[in-house]
C-alpha cells in the first residue's frame, strides 16, 4: 500500500505540475479577489476567512478529476482492483496522496496569503489549523466525487457540480472558525465539528467510492 | 490446482453474450478461446478475473489466484521500467524483479522511462508485469499484439515455462503462440440467444 | 406490505399508475384550486404582514414538496441497490426534475415573502440558504443521471449519490444555521401551523398542502412512466440493432 502511495507521489512530481499547481492558483486567486473588491484592508479583513477557503476548495477540484482517470485509461485500475489491496484501500490512499501535494501546501502557504488579505491578528493558528483539519475531507469527498465520474470523458465540470455542494458544510465550520479566531473569540465548536466531518468522511467514503469504482469498471 | 467453470452466463451492458459455458484448465494446461470479434472473448476474461459479475453459472477459482493482462499495459509512462515493475512486485508482495525483466529481455532498459519504449518494449514491459505477480492463473486478452515474432517466440516461452512450474493461461488471442499443446476452445457455439421478449415485460426491460 | 412489492413488476405498476395518475391529478388539481383561491381571496390580511404573507399557501406545500421529494428519492435508490427493482430507479430518476422545481418554487416564494420585510430581492436566511444547496443537490443529482450512457450504471451511480448527497444535505442544513446564528434575530421565515396561526389560515393551507402532495405523487407516476416507456423503447432498438 505505501507503494502505490509512494508511486503516486512520484508520479505527480514527474507530471510536472505536482505540489506547484494547486498553490500557484491559490495564490492567483488572492491577488485576484482584492483586484475585484478594492484594496480596503478592512473589506479584505473581514472577507479572507472566506476567500482563503474557497481558494482551497477550488484549489482542491484542480486535480481531481485526473485522479483516477488516468489510472483508468491505461489500464492500472483494472489491474489495481485484481490486485491484493482492496479498492477501498486504494481510494484512502489516493485521497491521501491528493491531500499531500494539494491540502498540505495550501495549509502552509495560507497564512502568507492571509497576510496579503490583512487576516485579523489572532486567527493565523486557527486558520492553519483549519485547513488542516478540513483539507483531507475535500480531498475524500473529491476522491468520492472522481470514482463517480471516472468513466467520462469531460467529466471535470460535472464533478465541479457534484462535489462543491459536499464541500458546503467543511467550508462554513472551517470559515467560521476563523472569522471568530479573528474577532477573539472562541473556535472550538466550528474546528470540533469540522474534525467530526473529515473523520466521519474518511470513514465512510472509501466505500462509496469503491463501490462507484467497481460499476465503473464492468 | 485448477479452474473449473460452469454453466457460466456473462453479459455486457446487460445484455448476454455467453451463456452454458462450461470448462477446466488444470496446472500446467494452457487453454486458447477462439472466435470472431465481439463473440465475448474480453467480456469473458474479464468475468473470469472478477471485474464483471456474471449472469449465471460459478468459477471455482477466485480472482485473487488470477493475474489478469488485456490491450491496456497499466504502464506509467513516467515511470522507468524497473520503478513500474517494482511498484507491481511490492503491490502483490513478491520480490525481485530482475528475474521477470530478464525473462523478456528487459535488462537493458531498466533505467529507461516507459514513454521512451517502443510499442513491442511496452507490451513485454506489461508481459513482464505477469511474471511478477506471483499468481498461478493468467488471465490474457490478446498479449502478442504489437510484438514482433522473435517477441512472440520470447513470449510463448515464458508462457510455456510457467506453465511447466504448474501455472495455467486461458488465453484469447489469434496468434500462433507455438504452444502446440494449448487446447483450443471455440466460443461460438456459446452465443447467448437473446431472451424472447416476454409478452408483458414481466421484470426484464432488455 | 408484502403486495407493495408487486409494483415492481414494470407491467403491474404501469396497470396501477395508469387510473391512479389521472386520479390524483385531477384530486391535486381541485385541491390546490381550492386551497389558493380560498388563501389568497378568502382570508384576512395579516395585521402585520399585509397580504405578502398569503404567499406561504404556495411556499409552505412547494417547500414540503422539496423535502420530500428527496426523501422519496432516497428510498426509492435504496431499494433499487438492494432489491434492484427498475421501476424504483426510474421512479427515483423522474422524482428528481420535480423535487428541482418546488426547490425553485419555495426559493421564489420565499424570496418574494421576504423581499417586503427586508427590502431586498433576496437574504441568506438559514432556511433559504438550505434550500439553495438543497437546489445544487438536486442538479448535481440530475446531471449525473443524463451524464451516463448505461441504464444501470447510471441508476447505481446516482443512487450512491444520493445517499451521500443526503448525509451531506442534513450536515449543510445545521451548518447553514450556525452560519447565520445571531444575524437577523427573529427575521428567519418561520410559519409554525398551529402556534401562531389562526384556523382562518391553517385550512386553505393544508389543503394547498394535501393538493402539492397528490400533485407530486401524480408527477412522479407520470414521470415513471415515461421513463419505463423510453427504457423500453430503447430495449426494443438495441434488440433490433443485435439481432441485425
Amino acid at each position: 500500500m505505501i507503494a502505490l502511495l509512494v508511486r503516486d507521489l512520484r508520479l505527480s512530481m514527474r507530471a510536472g505540475g505536482g505540489f506547484g499547481l494547486g498553490l500557484g492558483f491559490f495564490l492567483i486567486l488572492v491577488v485576484l479577489v482584492p483586484l475585484g473588491v478594492g484594496p480596503d484592508p478592512a473589506v479584505l479583513g473581514l472577507i479572507a476567512p472566506g476567500i482563503l477557503w474557497v481558494g482551497a476548495l477550488l484549489a482542491s477540484l484542480l486535480s481531481l478529476d485526473r485522479l483516477f482517470a488516468l489510472d483508468h485509461e491505461d489500464g492500472s485500475l483494472d489491474l489495481l482492483a485484481t490486485s491484493p489491496i482492496p479498492l477501498e484501500a486504494v481510494v484512502a490512499i489516493k485521497a491521501l496522496a491528493h491531500w499531500i501535494t494539494t491540502g498540505v501546501p495550501l495549509a502552509l502557504a495560507a497564512p502568507v496569503l492571509a497576510i496579503l488579505l490583512n487576516l485579523g491578528g489572532p486567527a493565523y493558528g486557527t486558520l492553519v489549523l483549519s485547513l488542516a483539519l478540513g483539507t483531507p475531507a475535500l480531498s475524500m469527498i473529491g476522491a468520492f466525487g472522481a470514482a463517480l465520474t471516472v468513466g467520462l470523458k469531460r467529466g471535470g465540470l460535472l464533478l465541479s457540480l457534484l462535489v462543491l455542494p459536499l464541500y458546503v458544510p467543511s467550508l462554513v465550520f472551517g470559515a467560521q472558525a476563523v472569522t471568530r479566531a479573528a474577532q477573539d473569540l472562541d473556535p472550538a465548536t466550528p474546528l470540533l465539528l469540522l474534525a467530526g466531518i473529515t473523520a466521519g468522511s474518511i470513514g465512510l467514503l472509501p466505500f462509496a467510492a469503491a463501490f462507484a469504482l467497481r460499476i465503473n469498471l464492468r | 490446482m485448477e479452474l473449473r467453470v460452469t454453466d457460466l452466463t456473462c453479459a455486457r451492458g446487460g445484455v448476454p453474450l455467453i451463456a452454458g459455458l462450461s470448462f477446466a484448465v488444470q496446472s500446467g494446461e494452457a487453454l486458447v478461446l477462439r472466435g470472431p470479434n465481439g463473440s465475448g472473448k474480453t467480456t469473458l476474461l474479464r468475468t473470469l478475473a472478477g471485474l464483471q459479475p456474471a449472469l449465471a453459472g460459478a468459477v471455482s477459482c477466485p480472482p485473487e489466484q488470477m493475474a489478469y493482462a488485456a490491450h491496456a499495459d497499466g504502464l506509467k509512462s513516467t515511470l522507468t521500467v524497473a520503478e513500474n515493475l517494482r511498484f507491481w512486485a511490492a503491490i502483490h508482495g513478491t520480490r525481485g524483479v530482475d528475474a521477470a525483466m530478464a525473462a523478456m529481455n528487459l535488462t537493458d532498459l531498466a533505467d529507461r522511462q516507459s514513454q521512451n519504449l517502443s510499442a513491442g518494449q511496452k507490451r513485454r514491459l506489461g508481459l513482464a508485469r505477469l511474471l511478477v505477480t506471483g499468481r498461478w492463473l493468467w488471465v490474457l486478452d490478446e498479449p502478442t499484439v504489437s510484438l514482433d515474432t522473435a517477441s512472440v517466440a520470447l513470449f510463448g516461452a515464458v508462457v510455456r515455462a510457467h506453465l511447466a512450474k504448474g501455472g495455467a493461461a486461458v488465453l484469447a488471442t489469434h496468434i500462433d503462440l507455438g504452444l502446440p499443446e494449448a487446447r483450443i476452445l471455440d466460443l461460438a457455439p456459446y452465443k447467448a440467444a437473446l431472451p424472447a421478449i416476454p409478452s408483458g415485460f414481466d421484470e426484464a426491460f432488455l | 406490505m408484502a403486495s407493495l412489492w408487486e409494483y415492481a413488476n414494470p407491467v403491474k405498476f404501469m396497470k396501477l399508475s395508469g387510473w391512479l395518475l389521472p386520479v390524483s391529478a385531477l384530486l391535486a388539481a381541485g385541491l390546490i384550486v381550492t386551497g389558493l383561491v380560498w388563501g389568497f381571496f378568502l382570508t384576512p390580511d395579516d395585521y402585520r404582514q399585509g397580504a405578502t404573507v398569503k404567499i406561504i399557501f404556495l411556499h409552505v406545500p412547494s417547500a414540503l414538496m422539496a423535502i420530500n421529494a428527496w426523501v422519496m428519492m432516497l428510498i426509492a435508490s435504496l431499494i433499487w441497490l438492494i432489491r434492484r427493482h427498475h421501476v424504483s430507479a426510474l421512479a427515483a430518476k423522474a422524482a428528481g426534475p420535480i423535487g428541482a422545481t418546488m426547490t425553485l418554487i419555495a426559493l421564489i416564494t420565499g424570496a418574494l415573502w421576504g423581499q417586503p420585510m427586508w427590502g431586498t430581492w433576496w437574504a441568506w436566511d438559514p432556511r433559504l440558504t438550505s434550500f439553495l444547496i438543497l437546489f445544487l443537490f438536486y442538479i448535481g443529482y440530475i446531471a449525473l443521471w443524463s451524464a451516463i450512457e448505461d441504464a444501470d450504471t447510471a441508476a447505481d451511480l446516482t443512487a450512491v449519490l444520493c445517499l451521500v448527497g443526503s448525509v451531506f444535505a442534513v450536515l449543510s442544513r445545521y451548518a447553514a444555521l450556525f452560519w447565520n446564528q445571531g444575524l437577523h434575530q427573529g427575521a428567519s421565515l418561520s410559519v409554525a401551523p398551529g402556534t401562531r396561526m389562526d384556523w382562518s389560515y391553517k385550512a386553505p393551507l393544508y389543503l394547498s398542502m394535501t393538493g402539492f402532495g397528490l400533485l407530486f405523487l401524480a408527477l412522479v407516476l407520470a414521470g415513471t412512466r415515461t421513463e419505463i416507456r423510453a427504457r423500453r423503447a430503447r430495449a426494443l432498438i438495441s434488440r433490433e440493432r443485435a439481432a441485425a
